[in-house]
């Protein structure tokens, strides 16, 4: 493992994972290892299928998988342990693929009942209604959002790249210690790229880690991971630096597909 | 006059209820509203006849031709041979008429001075229905004017206890009372409009509140009136084995407005009540009455035993041109609720609104929904109901839109959404549209969705826990209809939905 520094301190440990489809069995993860240490930036990518969102979304607690073998530790706790709410609660924060809309849920307020939900987890009082009107602006504006949808509901008629600033808003306000980017950049413009890069970068630092799922090195042009990892048929086939990307961009994937079927 | 009956042992009393200051904590437990108050009440013997109704029409001092009229709906009812209405997608075993004691009021008090004259059962039951101490003073007949801005009527078991703001209500010509007051105070306006909405001869069980009718409240406002405060009533069953038949009157005159709420709870009783109320709104040139109604009834227990049938008559007459009858519901309790508040739109550009949220849970059923009866030109009705169906609940909207041929350029827009949770719940849509007018036009959209797996894994992922994630959707599809209660009952049938789900989740 690239990550395995002893100096560093580990956030989220992914040992032997193996996940299946829920409802028909089918196995996706075929034994995952992987480290993401405290402030680092890895970016995991893969074929089609690979299991890529699949292991993003594993760590989050979505019901639609079940965890078969293998072991996830996050801050030093048992992860597998916790209720979906509760991972979040902690700070992990998932960036979905696919946003589902709330219809007649307000994001101000939908926004606000999170940003409380985390607080109380911390024992701290509700936010105040000005002070999270005031960070709420902020979001939207660095996100270049158009204001009036955020009168809306939650997503409802939302554009593809629009559903994705604001996966990236809920990210400003919410803070996360580990955010999971499942294909974040997938159906972005490149202005909207840039500007939902800009603000993973701005929230770089060694109070946050950042798990990125991506099929094209696109997004890898303007977030510069310290690691890349590559996922086929639910195992990573080979880790290593931000170069790797660029190898992928020029070979794809199929001679991995090869050497992992051999190495099983 | 017959004692009242001693309660049974096995009732269940909740130290609080929901109010518009409860805490969450309130929230968190099962029916709130399941106490019983043992004040002392007179009750007649149970049955069903022309003596029963002489009794009632005696006890209440009432003039010889509203007791006629009270008899001539007994011989119609009694004409049906018990045969309810089948139509409705409900069902229960069949109710015994004769078994009921279709009167019961708590004895009267000679002029409270001061609380501490009130029987104190009474004020602990205000306290437990969450009004506050200014009205209680009022309900208890203390004259001093308070900072409050909701006049109260409460109806207890059959009869109207008292109503506040009287003098408020006074100056400006309004008459907020009991029904039984209205017939002394106002006969006339009584006897041109009661029964000219809904006639005794309606239906199966307008024709028995007709006949048996204890209290409700009256409310007339004169012309050009702006009533400025909420007229708002609560209604309660506390007596067992007590039908509650209320009838409530609302008039504007010429160019008035009013906004009247009502708010219903009962004890909780292992065996089913009955309450089949009647409500007749009338609006003439450029009125407005705003009716609405938060609806939590005993709903019976997670196995549908016991629980309120409500089997309510409520609909406005549009009489006036430019006026408008709007409704608005929110129906979580009652065991089956079968209701349906309709506009008969008769004057020229009126209107008429529906705006419904229906809430089953457990064996919860519930078929609703409105008519619009489109008669005078340029009439415009907009019907948007949405239903929430939980645990085993059935839920039904049955919507009657129709344009006579005098209804030029008539519109309606109607809009029926139904939400599920789990899967052993039902919704279901009956429609009628009947356009006898070709220049009307029509809009209908339907939809029925789930509260879906990925919904709720989005919430949940937002930190919110899945009590709170649940809430959070419902709330949301209900959104269009809250926003047209008033402020504080918004947030009140907010809490409501919140309750009413408890033990959906997990």
């Amino acid at each position: 493992m690239a990550s395995t520094n002893g100096t560093k301190q580990p956030l989220l440990e992914v040992r032997g994972l193996r996940a299946a489809v829920t409802a028909t069995g089918q196995e996706i993860l075929k034994g995952v290892d992987l480290t993401v240490n405290v402030g680092e930036v890895h970016a995991v990518m893969g074929p089609n299928g690979s299991g890529k969102s699949t292991l993003v979304n594993v760590i989050a607690g979505r019901p639609d998988f079940a965890v078969t073998a293998g072991q996830v530790h996050y801050a030093g706790q048992d992860l597998l342990a916790m209720l979906p709410d509760r991972r979040a609660r902690e700070g992990v924060f998932l960036a979905f693929q696919y946003p589902v809309e709330l219809p007649g849920v307000r994001p101000w307020q939908f926004m606000k009942a999170s940003v409380d939900a985390l607080r109380k987890h911390r024992g701290l009082p509700e936010i105040g209604a000005r002070e999270f009107d005031a960070m709420f602006k902020a979001a939207v504006k660095e996100m270049e959002m158009d204001a009036d949808l955020m009168k809306r509901s939650v997503n409802e008629g939302f554009s593809g790249g629009e559903k994705k600033r604001n996966e990236m808003i809920q990210l400003a306000l919410m803070e996360p210690r580990l955010a999971l980017l499942d294909e974040t950049d997938s159906g972005l413009d490149i202005d909207a790229l840039k500007t939902v890069a800009a603000g993973v970068n701005k929230r770089r630092g060694p109070e946050r880690s950042v798990l990125l799922v991506t099929h094209y090195q696109r997004l890898l042009g303007y977030i510069t991971p310290d690691f890349v990892h590559v996922l086929v048929d639910g195992r990573i086939a080979l880790s290593g630096g931000p170069e790797l990307a660029h190898e992928l961009e020029a070979k794809g994937y199929d001679w991995l597909k090869e050497s992992a079927g051999t190495a099983r | 006059m017959v004692p009242r009956q001693a309660l049974e042992a096995n009732l269940v009393t909740a130290p609080k209820v929901i109010s518009r200051t409860s805490t969450s904590d309130d929230l968190a437990r099962e029916y709130k509203w399941g106490f019983v108050t043992e004040i002392e009440s007179e009750i007649i013997p149970k049955g069903l006849n022309e003596e029963v109704v002489r009794i009632i029409s005696r006890k209440k001092e009432e003039p010889e031709w509203l007791l006629e009229w009270r008899l001539k709906a007994l011989r119609h009812f009694l004409s049906l041979n018990y045969e309810e209405p089948k139509w409705a997608k409900v069902s229960h075993p069949p109710i015994d008429f004769q078994d009921i004691h279709y009167y019961a009021a708590p004895v009267k008090q000679a002029g409270p001075k001061s609380l501490e004259e009130v029987d104190p059962q009474l004020l602990e039951t205000f306290n437990k229905l969450g009004i506050p101490i200014q009205e209680q003073k009022r309900l208890a007949g203390v004259t001093e004017e308070g900072p409050s801005k909701v006049a109260v009527d409460a109806v207890f078991d059959s009869i109207s206890v008292a109503t506040t703001y009287q003098k408020t209500l006074e100056e400006k010509g309004i008459i907020f009372c009991s029904v039984s007051e209205a017939v002394k105070k106002a006969p006339d306006i009584v006897r041109k409009y009661l029964g000219s909405v809904v006639p005794y001869t309606d239906n199966f069980y307008a024709a028995l509140n007709s006949a048996v009718f204890s209290d409700g409240s009256f409310v007339y406002i004169p012309k050009g009136v702006r009533c400025p405060i909420e007229l708002m009533t609560y209604f309660r069953i506390n007596s067992a084995n007590t039908g509650q038949f209320e009838r409530t009157l609302i008039i504007a005159d010429e160019g008035a407005y009013v906004s009247y709420l009502e708010g219903c709870t009962a004890p909780i009783r292992k065996t089913s009540q009955l309450h089949a109320a009647v409500v007749e709104l009338v609006t003439l040139d450029n009125a407005e009455i705003k009716y609405s109604t938060l609806q939590n009834w005993y709903p019976g227990d997670k196995q549908g035993n016991g629980g309120v049938y409500n089997f309510v008559t409520k609909r406005g007459k549009a009489l006036g041109k430019n006026s408008k009858i709007s409704w608005t519901q929110v129906e979580t309790g009652s065991a089956i609720t079968w209701k349906y508040p309709s506009v008969i739109l008769q004057g020229d550009n009126s209107t008429g609104e529906f705006y419904s949220v229906a809430l089953v849970n457990n064996y919860q059923q519930a078929d609703t929904g409105t008519k619009m009866i489109h008669i005078g030109k340029n009439t415009k009705s907009t019907i948007v109901a949405k239903g929430i169906s939980a645990g085993h609940g059935q839920s039904t909207y049955r919507g009657q839109v129709q344009i006579m041929p005098t209804a030029d350029n008539a519109t309606n827009f109607t809009q029926c959404d139904s939400l599920l949770i789990g899967d052993k719940c039902g919704a279901h849509t009956v429609p009628y549209i009947e356009v006898r007018n070709p220049t009307a036009r029509m809009e209908h959209e339907a939809s029925t969705s789930k509260v879906s797996d990925d919904q709720l894994f989005y919430c949940l992922q937002r930190g919110l826990d899945p009590e709170e994630a649940h809430y959070v959707i419902i709330n949301g599809f209900c959104r269009g209809i809250f926003k047209e209660l008033p402020f504080e009952f918004a947030m009140e049938a907010s809490q409501l939905l919140r309750v009413s789900l408890e033990g959906t989740v997990g």
